[in-house]
């Protein structure tokens, strides 16, 4: 066939591009390719496939919503671990002249996809997943604002995970770090595919967290319950907001200057080149404007985890909830005004470091007004130590030593000794292990019930959480050594045998903590089968405080029969104080948003597009655009896409809750 | 929102009324407003990070061409003229749509679709008449900026013309619906906010630059 013709068909995408020759990557393969089979055989099998598009794929329910973006969020931890995994035996057998197994071109992928999988496709979905499942629960709302571009926001999501995934087995990901700085990353430096893939997954995925962020800004602004003022808005709601108002006011940044990366590579601009006036600098500096919120976006919804934890397990109202919401206002502020703090080294002159330095350590001040909140909190309360509460411990305790090592790094002078070594990788994985994650698997446990109507397994929880927690810290203290006496970060072959130690150290935390990831697992599966014993009949398991333990547990589709009237910031709390009692009769019929499938087609269209742009088949990158185009546009010409729940409908649900109920309470 | 509770005592008596018995459903398309705002807010972001990378990279002509020799004020005064008219011209159209009178509505987006059409041509044969002199975006960092934030200011006023189509069919099919009247109100905010980022682009890019 004539070669001019098959590069236009299939762009730069041959057969080369598949990994043949890499026997780690032909495994891997063979085993994620089984276990789709597997998959996919079940489902059929089951004929699942009509149900799971009706009811899940083209959801717009909010709760379902959710649940998918942690499922997504799990399965990508399970990938971006098994990264983590290869770099510690890599480098825990990489001494006195071995090589390790993984070649460098394959090494420098991993240390990128796991940065990049861990904070998008992993930690983002999750805190994202949990927002949208609490956070129109807690304001007493029946759904998010716009519960169309709710769906269509996950299904991005899932897009950009889906060129990430592909790039392990066709063609390969960037070999660039986790934030791709130019010149490296521009086309004279990386030519291939890589950076291309890291462009496509984070450009579309970031559409879907952008405008998911907007979904619930104008959500908690605008649908809270009567009564609820934003005064007495529960501090996880109160954390969301400020995130997704951070999310607003920074991933238009990262799509900017992606794009910016885009055209130096596709179109030969020459913005971060090194010459015709180009500047590196300008990417370092708006990638990091982008990229400091982005860890504060982490980070307050899991501070709202612990808030809600610790009211709820301590029996206490929260101490200091007004100190709580304008700690957590400031955060969001000053996050903007540390972003030089990334790159101190970079020769921005004495001044500008000290301001930049000096705001950095001001953030610990609303940081620690926090820590002793929660402090305050538990002290005198009659404190349960269930799992959510146990990882609120771990989290204060190492929090404090990763935010303690932050302080550190922001002293300018001790990070020029410091920077780009162990000694950071140890601070930011304690920070994020130790704060987003924690808080994250606080959350799992505390709200599971409320989605499931079942408990999660305690034992096999707990020996996930000693798991998690010690190896957490066997891996990463010796990093804090290695990183004090030089050892900088990447590095795939050491001359010095005197450091193995403490690399095999690190390893064994790894292998702790992949014991610990098993015990979850195992937790879910055993929690499914012993359902019954763990059911949850009140909609209240743990006697918590706010308005998304006063429905049942699942909640029904639309959440409340009757919109709560609040009249506290623990409004469940004061209406179980007060005599609540569940209304029984007058139910009406309920609007609701109806289930579309567009979503999923302009998200699909998406990828499609970005795969093609990828490899520069651009008579697909074309169609794709065009039909993604068409269909957004067709779908503006639908005007009907609600329904009412009928009045008996929500009666017999109300009924069903009424009995199961009064057999709790018998019993 | 429209509640029954009755009045603030009720708070203190021993029965609290603890959910709204008569409620009514939320209007359809309540937040979309404020939707609106915070995703134009999100995409001026956009171009202040466009408008920034201007202003750092805006003088590195590597040699090559500079603002005064190829910028030609008047053709730019001509193109803003356009762009401001056709903002006027959406005002109007929407003072039209208040009266509900959609014959006038349909006449004055046509016209502001065409004012919106000559400032799109009378840019594409600026930028034909620069890659003609050889001040293509490869050229200097100066023009990659350049390019890059009039031409995405541009590929917005495309999109919002494809918009303004696509909302001219549906009035005519469907009327001046609630739905609708919502839709020509977002579309008239996008369009007034691209007046307002060219103003910035007239003003830091054109102006100063003659200056520079």
């Amino acid at each position: 066939m004539n070669p001019d013709l098959v590069k236009m068909i299939f762009g730069r995408l041959n057969l080369d591009a598949l990994p043949l020759h890499e026997p780690i990557l032909v495994g891997t393969f063979a085993v994620v390719a089984t276990g789709g089979l597997a998959l996919f055989a079940l489902v059929t099998y089951f004929r699942l496939w009509s149900y799971l598009w009706r009811e899940w794929f083209t959801t717009v329910d909010h709760k379902r919503i959710g649940i998918m973006y942690m499922i997504l969020g799990i399965v990508m931890l399970l990938r971006g671990f098994a990264d983590a995994l290869m770099m510690r035996l890599q480098q825990a057998i990489a001494f006195n002249g071995a090589d390790g197994y993984l070649p460098a071109h394959h090494y420098d992928q991993i240390f990128t996809a796991h940065g990049v999988i861990m904070i998008f496709f992993v930690a983002m979905p999750l805190v994202t997943g949990l927002m949208n499942y609490v956070v129109p629960l807690q304001i007493g709302a029946r759904d998010v604002s716009f519960p169309f571009l709710n769906n269509f926001s996950f299904w991005m999501t899932v897009g950009g995970a889906v060129l990430v995934m592909m790039s392990l087995f066709v063609g390969e990901f960037a070999r660039t770090g986790w934030l791709a700085y130019p010149p490296l990353s521009n086309i004279g430096y990386s030519p291939d595919v890589g950076v291309d893939y890291y462009i496509w997954g984070l450009q579309v995925a970031g559409v879907g967290t952008t405008l998911s962020g907007i979904n619930l800004v104008c959500t908690i602004v605008k649908l809270r319950a009567p009564g609820m003022t934003m005064m007495k808005m529960p501090v996880f709601t109160w954390t969301s907001l400020c995130t997704n108002v951070l999310i607003v006011a920074s991933f238009p940044v990262l799509t900017a200057v992606l794009a910016l990366l885009s055209l130096d590579r596709y179109v030969g601009t020459n913005f971060f080149t090194n010459d015709f006036g180009g500047n590196p600098m300008m990417y370092v500096n708006l990638i990091w404007i982008w990229g400091h919120p982005e860890v504060y976006i982490l980070v307050l919804p899991a501070f709202g985890i612990f808030s809600e934890v610790t009211a709820t397990f301590s029996g206490k109202r929260l101490f200091g909830y007004t100190s709580m919401v304008y700690a957590t206002v400031v955060i969001t502020i000053l996050s903007y005004l540390v972003w030089l703090h990334h790159f101190f080294t970079m020769g921005s002159g004495a001044s500008v470091n000290s301001f930049f330095g000096i705001t950095t350590m001001i953030i610990s001040i609303p940081t620690g007004a926090k820590m002793f909140n929660w402090l305050f909190t538990m002290y005198r309360g009659r404190i349960r130590f269930e799992l959510p509460m146990m990882w609120t411990v771990a989290f204060m305790l190492t929090f404090v030593i990763g935010g303690m090592t932050g302080v550190l790094l922001a002293v300018p002078p001790a990070d020029f000794v410091l920077h780009n070594s162990l000694f950071l990788i140890a601070h930011f994985h304690n920070v994020i292990i130790g704060g987003v994650l924690f808080g994250l698997f606080a959350g799992i446990n505390y709200w599971f019930p409320k989605a499931f109507g079942f408990r999660l397994d305690p034992f096999w929880g707990k020996l996930s959480f000693w798991f998690w927690v010690s190896g957490f810290y066997f891996a990463f203290m010796p990093l804090y050594v290695l990183g004090l006496m030089g050892v900088t970060r990447r590095l795939r072959v050491f001359d010095d045998p005197s450091l193995q130690i403490w690399f095999v150290i690190a390893a064994f935390g790894a292998f702790l903590i992949l014991l610990g990831i098993g015990a979850m697992l195992m937790q879910f599966a055993v929690s499914i089968l012993r359902r019954e014993q763990l059911k949850d009949t009140t909609g209240d398991p743990w006697n918590a405080r706010t308005l998304e333990w006063a429905t049942s547990s699942p909640p029904p589709d639309y959440n409340f029969a009757f919109t709560p009237v609040v009249y506290d910031n623990d409004a469940w709390w004061d209406m179980k104080r007060r005599g609540y009692r569940r209304p029984l009769t007058g139910f009406k019929p309920i609007h609701m948003p109806s289930n579309t499938g567009t979503g999923i087609i302009l998200a699909g269209f998406a990828t499609v597009m970005g795969f093609a742009l990828i490899w520069y088949i651009w008579w697909l990158a074309a169609l794709s655009f065009v039909a993604l185009l068409a269909v957004a546009i067709g779908h503006t010409f639908n005007y009907h896409r609600d329904f009412h729940i009928p009045a008996d409908e929500v009666v017999r649900a109300e009924d069903a809750r009424t009995r199961i109920l009064a057999a709790g309470a018998q019993t | 929102m429209s509640v029954a509770i009755t009045t603030q005592s009720s708070i203190q008596d021993s029965e609290p009324v603890f959910h709204v018995i008569d409620e009514h459903a939320h209007p359809e398309g309540a937040s979309t407003m404020l939707g609106f705002w915070i995703y134009l807010m999100s995409d001026c972001l956009i171009f202040a990070m466009l408008f920034a990378t201007y202003g750092v990279l805006g003088g590195n002509y590597a040699a090559g061409p500079s603002p005064k020799g190829l910028f030609d004020l008047k053709l730019v005064a001509l193109n803003t003229t356009m762009l401001l008219l056709s903002s006027i011209t959406y005002g109007f159209a929407m003072l039209t749509m208040e009266k509900s009178k959609i014959v006038q509505t349909q006449l004055w987006l046509a016209i502001t679709g065409l004012f919106g059409l000559a400032f799109l041509g009378i840019e594409l044969t600026e930028f034909a008449h620069m890659i003609h002199e050889g001040a293509t975006p490869q050229r200097s960092a100066f023009l990659s900026s350049f390019f890059t934030l009039v031409g995405t200011h541009g590929l917005h006023v495309t999109f919002g013309l494809v918009w303004l189509v696509t909302l001219m069919v549906q009035t005519a099919r469907f009327g001046l619906t609630e739905a609708n009247r919502r839709r020509l109100m977002c579309l008239s905010m996008f369009w007034h906010f691209l007046d307002v980022v060219w103003i910035g682009v007239f003003t830091f890019v054109y102006l100063l630059g003659m200056l520079r």
